[in-house]
Parts: C-alpha cells; structure tokens; sequence
C-alpha cells in the first residue's frame, strides 16, 4: 500500500496523454461494452463530423476551388506562418527567462512573481487585442486621458503582440516544471569540473530543458494558428479570420470549408510534432532530492530582471485590467447607459456549466477505460480526445455547421449540440486531471472489489469513481474555465438569442463600443479567476504533501 | 476422498509470446492450506488469479465447491464466485473506513455485528473507524484478511501475503494467520516465492514451475522425496553426486548406497546438507576446510578426497573446526535416474 509510487504531475493548463506509468500487468480484462459505448457517444460524432469534412471537397464548387488556389491563399499560408512564427519565438524568450531567473536565481519576491506573470492565462487573446486597439491610437484611450496620441497598434504587429502575451505562460510554466526536475548535481557535477555559470546553463540545463521548450513552443505555435479572436479584432487576415470571412455572409459554404482542411492539416503537422517531443521529453522525469543551489544575481542584474518581470505582469496583466476598467469608468463619466449584460451572464454561465457537467460525466467511462483496459484501441480514443482539443476551433465550428446542416437539420443551432461541442472539444483536460487520480490507484483495488461480490458497475461507482473524484471536478472547472472563454464555436452554433460574454466582448469590440466590450470582458475575467484560484490551491497542496 | 473444494485442470494461459500457465492442474481439499510455490515468473499468481477470476484462461477448466467457474461455455465474472481474496499490496478502499472496508462485502442486516465479529478475529476490533492510510503494513494487512473473510467465503485466496512485511513481522504474521484461517475454518490458498515459508505454513505444498504442476504433496514429503533435481533444489540446499549403479550399489565419494536399481542406471544422488553427519577421525580423508556457526546449528564445508568440496549442517553441539578430518555418514539421500528424473527412490 504504501510503496513509492511516481507523483503523477498535475498540470492544469496542459492536458497530455502520456504522462507516466503504465501498468501492465499481462492481459488486461477486456473492456465491457457500455465503458466504450460512454466513452464514444460523445466525441464519436463530432469526429464523424472532422471526418465528413473532408468528403465535402468533391462537392466543393469550382468558385471554391477558385478561392483556394488564388494567390490570396498563398499570402494567408504567409501571413499565419509568419505570425506563427515571429509569436512563438517571442513566447519562447519570455517563458524561459521566466522560468529561468525564478526557478534558478536569488531574485526576490519569486513566489509572487510566479503567480503573477502566468496570469494573462485568465485573459482571452481577444481581449488583449480589444486592450491593445482600444488604448492606442488618436481615438485611443491614451490620448483620451493624457492627450498624447500613442502610435495606433493592430495588425501585425498588434497580433504579435496580444497573441505573445496569450502564450508565453504556457512555455513559462512547462519550462519551470521541467526545471524542477532537472537534478540540479548534474549543475554541481559540471561547476566541479570547472564549467562557468554561462557555460553550465549553455551545456547542461539548457539541453535536458530542450524537450520542454519545445513542447511550449509547439503550443505556442499551435494556439496561435488556431486564434481567431485576436486576429480578427486586429484585422489580420490569417487562416481563421479568412475562414469565418468566407462562411458568414456567403450562401456557397465550400470555401470555407477548403480553407478548414487546410487549416487542420497545417494543424496536424504541429500537434505530431508535438506529440513527437512528448515522448522524448520524459527523460529527466526523476524527482531530484535535493533543490539546487541558487545563482546569486548582481545587483545590476537583479535591477535588469526585476524591471523585465515588472513590465511583462505591467504589459500583460496589470495594463489590460486598467484599461477595461478605464472604458467602464470613461463610460460612465460620458454618460454611456452602464449595463450589466444579464444575457450574456447568464448565457455564459449556463454554457460553461453545462458543458463542464457533460465533460465530467464522459470522462468517467473514458478514464476507466484508458487506464483500467489500455489497449492499441484505447490509445487510439486518446489520441483523439487529444486532437479534438487541438484542433482550431474555427475548423471544428465549420464541421459542425457542415454536418449539422445536412444530416442533422432539426438539431442545428441548438444549445444541445453547443454544449456537447464544448463537452468533447475540452474533454482532454478533464479526462487528463482525473486520469492522474486514477494511475495512482492501485488497481488491484478494483479487483478486492470484484472478489468481494459487487459488479463492474458497483466497482465504477463505489470504487473507482469516489477516488477519481477530486481529478474529475480539477477537470470540470479548467473546462468550466475554458468554455467561458470559447469564441468561434459559440459564434457559428449558437441557437438564435444565446449570448455569452465572451461574444458580447467580441462583438461589441468589432464595433468599437469598447465600454460596452469592456464591462463585458471584465465580468469574464473574474469568472474565470475564481476557479483557477482554486485549481492553484489545490496544485500547491498537492505539491506540498 | 471427497471432492476437491478447487480443482483447475489443464489451464493455460498465454501472455503475447510467453506462456504464464501451461497444463495447469490442482485439486484443492476442503479445508486445507495450500501453498503455491515456484520462482517468480512461473505463474503462480496468474493461477490464484484465475482462480478468482480475474484472468480469462486459452483453455482448461476451473471448478470451485463443485460447480463449474471457467470452461469452454461458462466463465463466470469474479463477484459471482464467492471466494475472498488478500491481494499482495493489500488492495485497501482509501477512501473508507477499515469497518467501511470490511463491510464492503457484506449484505444484509447483519452487517455491523458481523463486521465486529471479524474484526476480533484479526485482533483489530478498536481499529474500525480509523482509515487505511494510518494504519503500519501488518494491520493493513490484517484489515485486507478481515475483509476477505466477512462475507464468510468458504475459499480464501492469498497472493505473497507476507511480502511486503520486515522479518520480525513476517514470522508472526505467519503464524497468526495460520490461526485466524483455521478460526474461520475456510480452505486457503496462498501463492509464495519462499520456500520456506511454504514448508512452514502449509498443509499441502503445490511446487511450480513454468507454468505447471511440478509436485504436490505435505511439507516433509516433498522436502525429503523432491520428484525431481529441480524440485529438490527449489525446496533446500542440495549436495548432488553423479554416479552409476553397479549389482545393488551407488558409490559416492561420501560413501556408497544399497539401491534397487538396475545395474548400469546412470543416476544422480541428491542430499541435504544436515542427512551428512560428520565424525572426526584423525585418519579419514575428508578435511572441514570452512565453518559457519549459526547458534541453531552450524554449516561445515568439508574438501573431499578427490578435491571436491560438499556442505554439511551439522548440530551445534558437535565440536567441529577448520583443520579436522572426518569420516562422513549418511543419513539419507535421494537417487534420480539421470535419463527421466522422475520416478525414482
């Protein structure tokens, strides 16, 4: 009972598949028919759909094809790339310096700084860019209070921007994580060897932290190809904006769904690649006993890395808040009527509800049977799970619609199918927390289960089900989280008078009411700052048990 | 004899290329504590756990109280067989109580006092409202028998129940669930990589290897007549000679043995170290070269005349030091056909 078992990590913001111990112990019983038919009912037809997309390219009109091999195709492929690129780069400085200085130097306040500079988690792209467009320009807010017209910011350089805000807490966490577990007498091996602090970080930190770097850079890139709200408040045309460009307000739905195809196989390209480093990167999965030693930064350096860190929680956290709460508060004074948008509220908290209800349910059959019957055919279920929630959502919305529309008429537009959307697009993070409480039971206790008279359907429920229980609800409220911040699906399957804030934010900064979009954005972010303060403590404890 | 209470017959079960259970057979008598025995890897836990039902057999049949469990038609689920079982790492509910956790099987009114009733048998009755993460290894362990028990099962199956115990704890243990079994007058099972332990616990020692059956039989039994070198060596240290038989006679460097055996038999000759009884004598061949005292006996190393070197254990009465010669009786030994090791005495 109580041999050394290897902590399974918990990571809220990254759910992945392959994180540990496989347990085999010769042949697995075989899996009963109703775990499978739990786990496939709800991501099954939404991967029917993925997969029905791609019949639709022989139905697709010539004008389609027309669309797609126009050289304007060619400076979308350039345009996402070059974004893609220039923010994932970006990610990759900010998150690894960060985690970096905190993990390895003497500076001060590292806790603090911890929590702080992973916050812009909580703030969606768009938002970020409805900050950045609305404080910036002659119209801005900026001039608005001190008269001085800062340059105006969008496109581009705006997209870079936000989208490198939006990204680089997930490089910075993976790399810290990764940090921690690097033993640090490899450090001491190398310094005893003669090795400069330089030349330690250069030949020996940096190569075993290459794995998870690589993998917050994969994400990096692949949130950032899939972004659609940022982008679009940006007007910049790359792949997603072009996509909803093509399908709203055009009756012919085949460019769009072209464009879609392509968007998800570029896609595909960087989820293999990122499923590729996950693999290599559980090389230094041992737990170090002992914490490193910390550099000892020069006062100059420690002046240098306190004003980097200000200015990126400044820039990406405390800005933003100040903004919004200047549009309210400008509002206000300009005599714009203040309203608390109840329909969105209430939308929101309504989508996000139910869709993390509907998560947690299917997660339960799913995790039984990927932990409990682990099979060629239970890995491939994963890897699907993994993909649906990595695919751009945009795409995922097109299909949908396309699917809907024609086979499933009556259906389409409902806040039934909106919700099982969200439910499978975000079922990787809850069957990814609850699969962690799961590994770490033994499960010869489903077996004392069995012998002691109760069936397989007691065991889940008696047994298996109360000890998943605390990783089941950590998955609910990251996919509570999620769906609060969900922007293309919510846009293209909502039934007609369902509004959440996330589109009201959206929409309202589309059209420049940017108090309307603030009060909007703001009710948003503290909705979601709630239950990731409480997925925060429940890290922490676990760490610290 | 009456009917087995468990009988497996040619079970097989195999693992991607390696076969776990190959002709699995046994019979397992009402009321009896069986021990299963064999290295690791030969299949012992695969065979309790078909038993229980937790592993679907390639072929072959399980029976429990007479009723068919497993055959080509039948393979009934686990919760339906009604036989306990105390898993290797205890296998405890974390999330319940140790009274919680003794219940879990039990239906019906009777429940609580029932659950009071096992408790006292395993010597926890004050444990109940406690959890299993506060309670040491011994008590889990204890927690995990009471369990088994509470439904009053009349099979009881034990995979390495002593494994994860220290010495001390290991040897008490042992005896105490010897007691608490016959107590709950059930027929146990339990699965061993020690042989000693085996010899010491069981009723019936059932010895495994590769997948089978290799010997069943009571402790001083397949101790003193192994069916075959392998056997003998598993279950005890064991001196081997290599000879031939010659008109009624086995010659050995350590002395000759009537036999029999028909002349020209090539056989091997296995004996334990303590049937070799050392006497000093000042004009013998044999030279103790080595010894270890142990305080319950002694073990002597002893260079034969033609330089090869045997054990003997020998009591720790006997004066006995390096340097002395000695001439060497035997007070038994085992001969095996070197062609078909089975068979013979």
């Amino acid at each position: 009972m109580t041999q050394a078992r290897s902590a399974v990590e918990f990571d809220p913001v990254v759910p992945h598949g392959d994180n540990g111990i496989v347990r085999s112990r010769g042949r697995q019983a075989k899996a009963p028919w109703w775990l499978w038919l739990g786990a496939l009912a709800l991501v099954g037809p939404l991967l029917l759909a993925i997969g029905s997309l791609f019949l639709r390219v022989f139905d697709a009109t010539p004008a389609a094809w027309d669309t797609l091999f126009s050289t304007r195709t060619l400076g979308l492929v350039w345009r996402s790339f070059a974004l893609t690129a220039t923010v994932t780069a970006t990610a990759c400085v900010l998150g690894v310096g960060g985690a970096w200085v905190l993990a390895r130097t003497d500076i001060g306040f590292r806790r603090g700084w911890g929590v702080l500079i992973a916050l812009p988690l909580v703030i969606p792209s768009y938002v970020l860019a409805m900050v950045i467009i609305s404080a910036t320009g002659a119209t801005g807010l900026i001039a608005d209070l001190t008269g001085y017209t800062f340059p105006s910011i969008s496109g581009f350089v705006g997209s870079w921007i936000a989208l490198s805000l939006s990204t680089y807490p997930y490089v910075y966490l993976i790399t810290s994580a990764a940090l921690t577990r690097v033993d640090p007498t490899l450090e001491d091996a190398a310094r005893g060897l003669g090795a400069t602090r330089t030349r330690v970080f250069r030949t020996v930190v940096l190569p075993q932290l290459r794995p998870a770097i690589g993998a917050g850079a994969l994400l990096a890139a692949l949130y950032t190809l899939s972004d659609f709200g940022a982008v679009s408040l940006m007007r910049f045309d790359t792949f997603t904006r072009a996509i909803y460009a093509q399908y709203s307000g055009r009756i012919d739905r085949s460019p769009a769904i072209l464009l879609s195809i392509v968007l998800i196989l570029l896609a595909a390209v960087i989820i293999t690649a990122e499923w590729r480093t996950r693999g290599r990167g559980s090389i230094f999965t041992s737990s170090p006993s002992r914490s490193a030693s910390r550099v000892r930064l020069s006062r100059a350096g420690r002046s240098l890395w306190t004003a980097g860190l200000a200015a990126l929680v400044a820039v990406g956290t405390v800005v933003p808040i100040a903004v919004l709460g200047g549009w309210v508060l400008q509002g206000l004074a300009n005599d714009v009527e203040f309203v608390i948008p109840w329909n969105a509220v209430v939308g929101s908290i309504t989508g996000a509800t139910l869709a993390a209800i509907v998560a947690m349910a299917f997660t339960i059959p799913t995790v039984v049977l990927i932990v409990r019957h682990q099979s060629k055919r239970t890995e491939v279920l994963e890897k699907s799970i993994f993909a649906l929630f990595s695919l751009p959502h945009i795409t995922i919305a097109i299909a949908v619609v396309a699917f809907t529309v024609t086979w499933l008429r009556p259906v389409y537009q409902s806040l039934g199918v909106l919700v099982a959307v969200y439910a499978a697009m975000f079922l990787a993070q809850s069957v990814s927390s609850a699969k962690s409480s799961l590994m770490a039971i033994d499960p010869t206790v489903d077996d004392a289960s069995r012998s002691l008279g109760r069936g397989r359907f007691q065991t889940l429920w008696r047994v298996q089900l109360p000890l998943m229980r605390t990783g089941l609800l950590a998955g609910g409220a990251l996919v509570f989280v999620t769906t609060l911040k969900e922007l293309p699906v919510t846009l293209l399957l909502s039934p007609p008078g369902f509004s959440t804030l996330a589109v009201r934010t959206w929409a309202a900064a589309d059209e420049l009411l940017y108090t309307r979009a603030a009060t909007a954005a703001l009710i948003l972010v503290a909705m979601s700052v709630i239950p990731v303060y409480f997925l925060s403590i429940r890290r922490r404890e676990s760490v610290g048990s | 004899m009456t009917t087995p209470i468990i009988s497996v017959s040619d079970a097989s079960v195999s693992f991607d290329d390696t076969r776990a259970l190959d002709g699995f057979s046994l019979d397992v008598p009402v009321g009896a504590l069986v021990a299963l025995v064999g290295p690791s890897g030969c299949g012992k836990t695969t065979a309790l756990r078909a038993i229980a039902g937790f592993q679907d057999l390639d072929a072959g049949t399980v029976s429990i109280r007479g009723e068919t469990m497993v055959s080509d038609k039948i393979n009934v689920p686990p919760e339906k067989r009604r036989v306990g079982m105390v898993f290797q790492e205890y296998a405890l509910f974390p999330h319940i109580s140790v009274a919680e956790n003794v219940g879990y099987g039990v239906r019906g009114s009777d429940r609580v006092r029932r659950v009071a009733e096992v408790l006292d048998l395993v010597g926890l009755a004050e444990y109940g409202s406690r959890f299993p993460n506060e309670l040491s290894g011994g008590e889990q362990q204890r927690v995990a028998l009471a369990r088994a028990l509470a439904p009053e099962p009349d099979v009881v199956l034990l995979d390495e129940p002593f494994s994860n115990l220290d010495a001390p704890q290991r040897e008490r243990m042992r005896r105490e669930l010897k007691h608490i079994i016959r107590a709950a007058r059930v027929t146990a099972v339990l699965v061993t990589h020690d042989q000693s332990e085996a010899l010491a616990i069981a009723d019936i020692v059932a010895v495994m290897r590769s997948g089978r059956i290799a010997q069943v039989g009571a402790p001083p039994d397949v101790y003193r007549s192994p069916v075959d070198p392998w056997v003998a060596g598993f279950l005890g240290d064991a001196v081997m000679f290599d000879s031939t038989v010659v008109e009624g006679v086995i010659e050995t460097p350590i002395g000759d043995l009537d036999s029999d055996v028909p002349s020209g038999t090539d056989v091997q000759v296995m004996v334990r170290p303590e049937w070799i009884r050392p006497v000093q004598s000042p004009t013998a061949s044999a030279c103790v070269t080595d010894t270890e005292f142990y305080g319950h006996d002694q073990r002597a190393e002893i260079t034969l005349a033609d330089g090869s070197v045997i054990e003997a254990m020998v009591p720790s009465i006997d004066a006995i030091k390096v340097g002395d010669t000695v001439t060497l009786t035997l007070l038994d030994a085992v001969v095996f056909d070197r062609k078909e090791p089975a068979g013979l005495a």
